[in-house]
């Protein structure tokens, strides 16, 4: 009896115990705070906040809401350019001397004005730096030694730059709207300059810029966190705070999001997109963006180099089936290497599934009864869903596709060593500018190994002089209609003899909380923009 | 006399601590450079023109023989120098020390309720050996056993998270709380509890529970199987015989006597499935994005991120040889004859 007393007060003591841990364990609330716009994103990519260094494309995304630049284009239509910092640009009848002139009265963070000074010392610093991203300024000529001569303040609101050649000008002007072409505050970076590295190693975690935030914070694969300001000469932002967590399970974020506890998933898969929608609170969003997704055909492979075979793929890929099956709502249907948002972008698609031609054009190539190939392929979705159903649908003429399946720095290490037969991938262009695309799939200056420039026709080891003139050429065709049929004469021959077989281009998707309203889904990561995501 | 012995014993511990370490770099650092990944490509990424590429390769040293690289980096640890994360371009040492404490935490709790509930699931089972309760945690310890960490987190996350709403979801803090706090020791619970910081707390709390509670399963399937083991073979022996003949209730003769026999060898048990959690969990903190060690380490090798992952090896190391000789120090603490 006493012993049974004992037990009984023991456990009611217990489970009041329990009762109040477990009280206190229940969060306090679901709710994201009403000024400050909470995004759960995969952000391991980025490896610095310096603009003169970020060339990721997470990392881009938060540098464009940091930083302003001389010149934008319209979100809506890219052939038109505005400006941003600047108040006026033109080149000379050289067509090598451009002239820009600021917007007065404008300010960064620290209430220092932009001036041309600013605008001298950023592009120095990003020519000397020459990190990653710095080729986009450096292909104009520019380098550590020249860099003071060509681009110089003429007064406090005036600068002029000074290009190798005669560039086409609107190469030039989309180049200045990329990420290294951020105006920064050099009074600040300065001041924080350390054994000559132009404030490198602060601005990895620090921000020096005028646009409508500043870095409060960067954990790298934990997350960052933007401050608005209040200031911005465009206006005030509609928010207070932007905190982007890294998350990297997407299921993961898809609770966050269904719960309430971020008002973004950016990283949602196909699958989860598809369940969301049946949740009245979420919402979804989509825009273009640029890249690319190809399969990469090695011509140092026998059978690959045949002409026949190389378009006998093209009508062996069932491009329907893919986008219904793995790809919808992520990517969209594309053939030609300039994606659509680019300056002549081709948007004729001529290949469709056809097993009988792609049997006929087998044969012709000798290869009636198919040939073996491997594919490298990175380890995860939809890249690797897409390769198991090419191996189906390549199966139906004979063709046998062997997936080697790797993490994506070990794939990406054989393609660059020219060490794959069939690569399958995705390729972003680095700058709003045709070229860059144009560059990488239709130039290919010398096919040894030791080439200097290994763009994406070198890797695939596909020799093309004429091309590669012709290609060249556009960058300096000063008339903007020209230049665009230029571009769209090389996509058409491209798409019937390239060992490219290029498929889709990427549509990002948001989805969000009903009533976080305002995010700015651009053509490219770094035009993304924060400043009017408003909640109700 | 004494003094000599004990001097010549240091000396050999120091030794062994030296060669292991040795050996863990040597393997470490051979692996690393046969992964068929360039490291030169998570420091420039894929679109660097061939100059920058060319120059960050002589930057990371990777022009100079295999043997000539490890001793650069053998002689800059000696000096306390670990390098720079390429992925993260932050010093190894402050990202280990970034990460660790997040670790450090979801360890700590979790190993605390393996324990507080796996040892006496353990003796009830052991106690109650064949009948219902055995079979009952026999059951539990299977299915902790058994079961995908990977899946069992989601499927929590789903029920106590989404569905029930008792605990808080993914990340370490609630995005209002987060810096809202000096950080100390970088343990949260730890550093708002100083620090009086008590709503702060609270929500970690909320955010830890879960995954702890996860990765406790497994250790408490781990301990509960030990205990039991331990205890049957303790409860045949003959003093527990004499404890009932002299008439101590048998509470006290199972959780004094037998349970005070069994905790010498548990605490082996305990010591290495703690110092198993604190290597990091790469899927438990993925599925809660929680920023630890296990995942700081295996980013870093698939970018063949050569300093972070050293760096995190010999922290692992610590960790191993730290738990090992705490255990032998607990151990003459616990028990009276091993002076």
């Amino acid at each position: 009896m006493i012993e049974t007393f004992h037990f009984g007060r023991r456990a009611a003591l217990l489970a009041g115990v329990a009762a109040i841990a477990f009280a206190y364990v229940v969060p306090a609330s679901a709710q994201t705070p009403k000024d400050t716009v909470v995004m759960a994103k995969q952000i391991d990519d980025i490896i610095s906040m310096d603009p003169g260094e970020s060339f990721e494309f997470s990392g881009s995304e938060a540098v464009t809401n940091i930083y302003d630049r001389l010149i934008r284009f319209d979100l809506a239509d890219v052939s038109k350019l505005y400006g941003s910092l600047a108040e006026s640009w033109s080149v000379g009848a050289d067509g090598k001397t451009y002239t820009i002139k600021l917007k007065p009265g404008i300010k960064f963070h620290s209430g220092n004005p932009v001036t041309s000074e600013d605008v001298v010392y950023s592009f120095t610093r990003a020519v000397t730096l020459n990190k990653s991203p710095g080729f986009i300024l450096t292909q104009f000529g520019f380098n550590k030694d020249n860099v003071k001569d060509r681009i110089k303040a003429v007064d406090a609101t005036t600068v002029t730059m000074t290009v190798e050649k005669p560039f086409a000008p609107t190469f030039f002007y989309y180049c200045l709207t990329s990420t290294v072409a951020s105006i920064l505050d050099s009074k600040l970076v300065k001041a924080n300059e350390k054994d000559g590295d132009f404030g490198n190693a602060w601005l990895k975690t620090n921000s020096a810029g005028s646009g409508p935030y500043k870095l409060v914070s960067w954990k790298a694969s934990e997350s960052y966190t933007l401050q608005a300001n209040d200031a911005w000469f465009r206006g005030k932002p509609a928010n207070k705070r932007v905190v982007v967590r890294h998350v990297s399970e997407p299921a993961s974020q898809r609770l966050l999001l269904e719960k309430g506890d971020v008002d973004f998933a950016r990283n949602l898969t196909k699958d989860q997109l598809e369940a969301i929608r049946k949740n009245d609170a979420v919402q979804v969003m989509q825009g273009r963006k640029g890249s690319i997704l190809y399969l990469g055909l090695n011509q140092k492979n026998a059978n690959l180099k045949k002409p026949e075979v190389r378009e006998a793929l093209k009508w062996l890929t069932d491009y329907d089936a893919l986008e219904a099956n793995i790809v919808r709502g992520t990517y969209v249907q594309h053939q030609a290497f300039l994606p659509v948002g680019f300056l002549g972008a081709l948007s004729d698609r001529p290949y469709k599934y056809d097993v009988a031609k792609a049997k006929a054009l087998l044969a012709k190539a000798g290869l009636a009864d198919g040939f073996s190939v491997t594919m490298d392929t990175r380890n995860n979705s939809p890249i690797i869903d897409i390769a198991q159903a090419l191996q189906a649908q390549w199966g139906k003429a004979g063709v046998k596709l062997e997936i080697i399946p790797g993490d994506g720095r070990q794939t990406l290490t054989k393609y660059r060593a020219r060490n794959h037969d069939i690569y399958i991938g995705a390729w972003g262009p680095d700058y709003q500018d045709p070229h860059t695309n144009a560059e990488t799939f239709a130039i290919n200056e010398n096919n040894a190994e030791d080439a200097k420039s290994k763009t994406l026709a070198w890797r695939n080891a596909w020799d093309i002089p004429e091309m590669t003139k012709k290609t060249s050429a556009l960058v300096l065709e000063k008339d903007a209609k020209k230049r665009e049929a230029g571009y769209l004469e090389i996509q058409k021959e491209h798409q019937k003899t390239s060992p490219f077989v290029i498929m889709f281009q990427q549509v990002e998707v948001v989805a969000h909380r009903k009533g976080v309203e305002g995010f700015i889904l651009g053509p490219s990561f770094d035009n993304n923009f924060y400043y009017n995501i408003a909640k109700k | 006399m004494t003094a000599m012995s004990f001097a010549r014993s240091g000396v050999r511990v120091v030794f062994t601590v030296a060669l292991t370490f040795l050996g863990l770099l040597l393997v470490t650092f051979l692996i690393g450079r046969v992964v068929p990944i360039d490291p030169v490509l998570a420091a420039v990424g894929d679109r660097a023109p061939a100059e920058v590429y060319e120059r960050v390769r002589l930057e990371l040293g990777l022009d100079k023989p295999l043997w000539e690289q490890f001793w650069i980096y053998l002689t800059k640890v000696l000096t306390g120098d670990f390098g720079s994360s390429v992925l993260t371009s932050n010093k190894v040492i402050d990202d280990i020390f970034r990460v660790f404490p997040a670790t450090l935490e979801l360890a700590t709790v979790a190993t605390l309720i393996g324990v507080s509930v796996g040892i006496p699931a353990g003796v009830i089972a052991a106690v109650n050996q064949g009948k219902w309760q055995d079979q009952v945690v026999r059951v539990l310890g299977l299915v902790g056993y058994s079961i995908p960490v990977f899946w069992l987190g989601l499927m929590g996350l789903l029920l106590f998270y989404a569905k029930l709403g008792l605990v808080a979801g993914p990340g370490r803090q609630g995005v209002a709380f987060e810096d809202l706090i000096e950080p100390i020791t970088g343990v949260v619970l730890l550093d708002s509890a100083i620090q009086g910081e008590w709503e702060v707390f609270r929500d970690a709390f909320s955010h830890v529970i879960l995954p702890a509670a996860v990765l406790g399963y497994f250790s408490l399937a781990y301990i509960s199987r030990m205990t039991r083991s331990f205890m049957i073979e303790q409860l045949r022996q003959e003093y527990i015989v004499t404890a009932r003949v002299k008439g101590l209730s048998e509470r006290r003769v199972v959780w004094r006597h037998a349970l005070g026999n069994v905790l010498v060898p548990l605490l082996t048990v305990i010591a290495l499935s703690y110092a198993n959690l604190l290597e990091g969990s790469v899927l438990t903190e993925t599925v809660f994005a929680w920023p630890g060690l296990g995942q700081y380490i295996t980013n870093s090798l698939l970018s063949a991120d050569m300093n972070a992952v050293l760096g995190g090896t010999i922290m692992v190391g610590v960790i191993f040889i730290g738990i090992n000789m705490l255990t032998d120090v607990l151990y003459r603490l616990v028990d009276p004859r091993a002076k």
